[in-house]
């Protein structure tokens, strides 16, 4: 079992903690002049996205945690689980809905996820900061009016739904920000 | 700085420059010295030297050879600390003053800040509570007759945190906890010296009974952060050992080094070391209060990630 020393703590390092992973935030070492030392630390539970504050005696060992960030290309979804796969050794790999969640609404076929796994399992789906969708449903365009005032809602092919331009048609092709869900410009392809 | 030295050339105390490498190191299990050695003529097979962690032990010297009050402004070090209020080599203001007790001196402390903060930030003179009554106050426990139960089960309710691996810790331990988790936060702002400490944490006090023995430490937290720390000095050789052997054994138990204790401090308490209080401050956080700046480093010009 690997361990860490609180004096590897740093930001972005991976543990265990109460049998989850977590990931480090902050650590802040805290020490009286004379007297014991401690890690007072902001830790985030990678399962959950809890930010916890948690105090270690300084010099003690936390268990390691086998997280690892990597890049796989979305493939399907088969109604229970979301495959993807590594593009370099074409290994396949399914996720539950619980790694998916925020994410599910904007993945599309073939884009590339930054897919967090724990012991192998993904534990997390990060999707690119923009995607390229195409609208299936919107009201129809109105040609000519180009001021952005207003909008009108849009159903994009992964479901999710975004106020767009009211000059922007059905079966066009959107820019959007999922971080902020929110509608760029349009795309050519 | 000038403000400093000004403020010590206005009340006659002499200063000194003491050696930063000696032969002996601090045995306080608190507190790790950097070890270095000296090879060359005298010493083909190298001496071990240890870098301080205080001036201490050599300005004790010259107090018991007659100095008279003296201070010093220089660098020290502290191996394995380092963080957002900690820099393992930083500056120590350091002084001793004959005759007088540690409330004499805790009274010097404030007229001092009020010289050197003046026109920079806004300073108030510190309030004085003992540590007893702080922890009355604030947890409504007394470290002196409640036991490390009492403390435990108080961490487990009030704190948000508790660290794994207390539970055979002993009631210092529990203390150093609260104090730097539950007490130093609700400080706020507030400028409070506290006294009267512990016997187990005396360090280098002395101590005094009075229904229960205290040790007549003292601490200055300003603005909420830990800036100062003084004694009414130890000045009994027989007991001063004692604490020396004790504190080896503590680090021996615990799997560390021990250290060369001061024979040469030993002996200049035996010679006699007059009657004196004595302080340190650690000038690096005077100047990140003073300037209202978010960590140690930035009170530098080279912090330890820029060195």
């Amino acid at each position: 079992m690997a361990t860490y020393s609180t004096n590897e703590f740093k930001s972005g390092l991976k543990i265990m903690l109460d049998g989850d992973p977590c990931s480090i935030i902050e650590n802040e070492f805290v020490k009286p002049g004379k007297g014991q030392a401690f890690n007072r630390v902001k830790i985030r539970n990678l399962k959950t996205g809890r930010v916890i504050d948690r105090t270690f005696k300084s010099n003690e060992s936390v268990e390691a945690a086998d997280v690892v960030e990597t890049d796989l290309q979305y493939l399907y979804n088969d109604g229970e689980f979301w495959h993807f796969m590594d593009p370099q050794s074409y290994e396949q790999l399914a996720s539950g809905e619980p790694a998916v969640a925020d994410a599910k609404k904007w993945l599309k076929e073939q884009d590339i996820c930054t897919v967090t796994l724990w012991n192998g399992v993904p534990l997390s789906v990060a999707v690119p900061n923009f995607v390229l969708l195409k609208i299936v449903d919107t009201d129809p365009g109105v040609r000519g009016d180009t001021s952005g005032g207003g909008g009108k809602p849009a159903t994009l092919e992964t479901g999710a739904v975004v106020r767009v331009p009211l000059f922007v048609d059905t079966g066009e092709l959107v820019k959007v920000d999922t971080r902020t869900g929110e509608y760029v410009g349009r795309a050519k392809d | 700085m000038a403000r400093i030295r000004s403020f010590f050339s206005h009340r006659d105390v002499l200063e000194v420059d003491t050696p930063v490498l000696s032969r002996f190191g601090t045995v306080d299990p608190a507190i790790e010295s950097f070890r270095t050695s000296y090879s060359g003529p005298g010493h083909v097979d190298g001496l071990p030297l240890y870098l301080h962690t205080s001036p201490e032990f050599f300005m004790k010297r010259l107090l018991a050879a007659d100095s008279g009050a003296i201070y010093q402004l220089g660098h020290v070090f502290r191996n394995g600390e380092a963080g957002v209020r900690h820099n393992p080599e930083f500056m120590l203001l350091e002084w001793y003053q004959p005759g007088m007790d540690h409330h004499l001196l805790m009274s010097e402390i404030d007229d001092l800040l009020k010289w050197v903060l003046e026109d920079i930030c806004v300073y108030s003179t510190p309030d004085r509570i003992s540590y007893r009554q702080w922890f009355l106050d604030e947890t409504g426990l007394d470290p002196w007759t409640d036991g490390v139960a009492a403390f435990r089960s108080f961490a487990h309710r009030q704190l948000d945190s508790v660290p794994t691996g207390m539970d055979n810790d002993g009631l210092d331990v529990w203390l150093d906890l609260i104090v730097s988790h539950w007490l130093e936060p609700r400080l706020g702002d507030r400028n409070l010296f506290v006294y009267g400490y512990p016997v187990s944490q005396a360090s280098l006090a002395r101590v005094r009974i009075d229904e229960v023995a205290i040790a007549d430490r003292f601490e200055l937290y300003l603005k909420g952060m830990e800036l100062v720390n003084g004694y009414y000095e130890l000045a009994d050789p027989v007991e001063q050992r004692r604490r020396f052997e004790s504190d080896n054994a503590i680090r021996q138990r615990s799997g560390r080094q021990s250290v060369n204790m001061d024979q040469c401090l030993l002996s200049a308490l035996d010679a006699g070391l007059p009657d004196c209080s004595g302080v340190a401050l650690g000038f690096d956080r005077l100047v990140m209060l003073a300037a209202g700046l978010p960590d140690i480093a930035s009170a530098m010009p080279f912090g330890f990630t820029r060195i």
